[in-house]
């Protein structure tokens, strides 16, 4: 059951993975990034759920923030103003 | 009895997730892309959370779960507004299908008032 969870998430970050690669445009990228970040915040809560282990809820929450703190700085890069505007 | 609710809300979580990557690779456009793919991975991410704090019961994985969940569903909408303002201000063509856009509207009225 939990295999085939992690085989459904995998093919998620797979087909994220594609568009990161494959993007005609820096959007498109930047998008692909977001997305991926959100999947693997899912697949820290399976491994938690699987392996009884809490810390993994950790990092996904670590990994949410630095996530979209990276998503915002790549959306001001590409929208050409600076951090203090 | 929990545990069959848990796992059917990780299931259709799972199968948002996959929708959304699909959209995201077949949709021909920067903002039909971001439609698709955000708030369906937004979703189903969320349903996978609250599903993994249905199974785990009362206690700290659980709570943790819930915290990760109204965190992304905070910080998801606000970094697609993001990237799609960046987007439009960075030039990217619209699809040549695309019917209206409201945005440039908007733009435009603002330079003619200031």
């Amino acid at each position: 059951m939990l295999t085939l969870f992690y085989i459904g998430l995998l093919v998620c970050c797979f087909l994220c993975l594609y568009r990161i690669g494959r993007g005609p445009s820096a959007p498109d990228r930047t998008v692909a990034i977001d997305i991926l970040g959100i999947v693997i915040v899912g697949f820290c809560a399976l491994l938690a759920l699987e392996t009884g282990k809490d810390f993994y809820l950790n990092i996904a929450m670590a990994w949410a923030l630095l996530s979209f703190i990276g998503t915002i700085a790549l959306a001001k890069f590409l929208e050409g103003r600076s951090f203090d505007e | 009895m929990s545990d069959v609710i848990g796992y059917i809300l990780i299931i259709i979580g799972i199968l948002f997730d996959i929708f959304g990557c699909i959209g995201l690779v077949r949709f021909p456009d920067v903002y039909n892309r971001l439609q698709a793919s955000t708030k369906c991975v937004t979703l189903g991410t969320i349903m996978l959370l609250v599903g993994v704090a249905i199974i785990s019961g009362i206690g700290p994985t659980a709570s943790r779960a819930i915290i990760c969940a109204v965190f992304i569903l905070i910080t998801s909408p606000t970094a697609a507004h993001a990237i799609a303002k960046g987007a439009y201000a960075s030039g990217v063509e619209l699809w040549e299908g695309t019917v209206v856009d409201k945005y440039a509207e908007h733009v435009e009225e603002g330079e003619s008032q200031a």
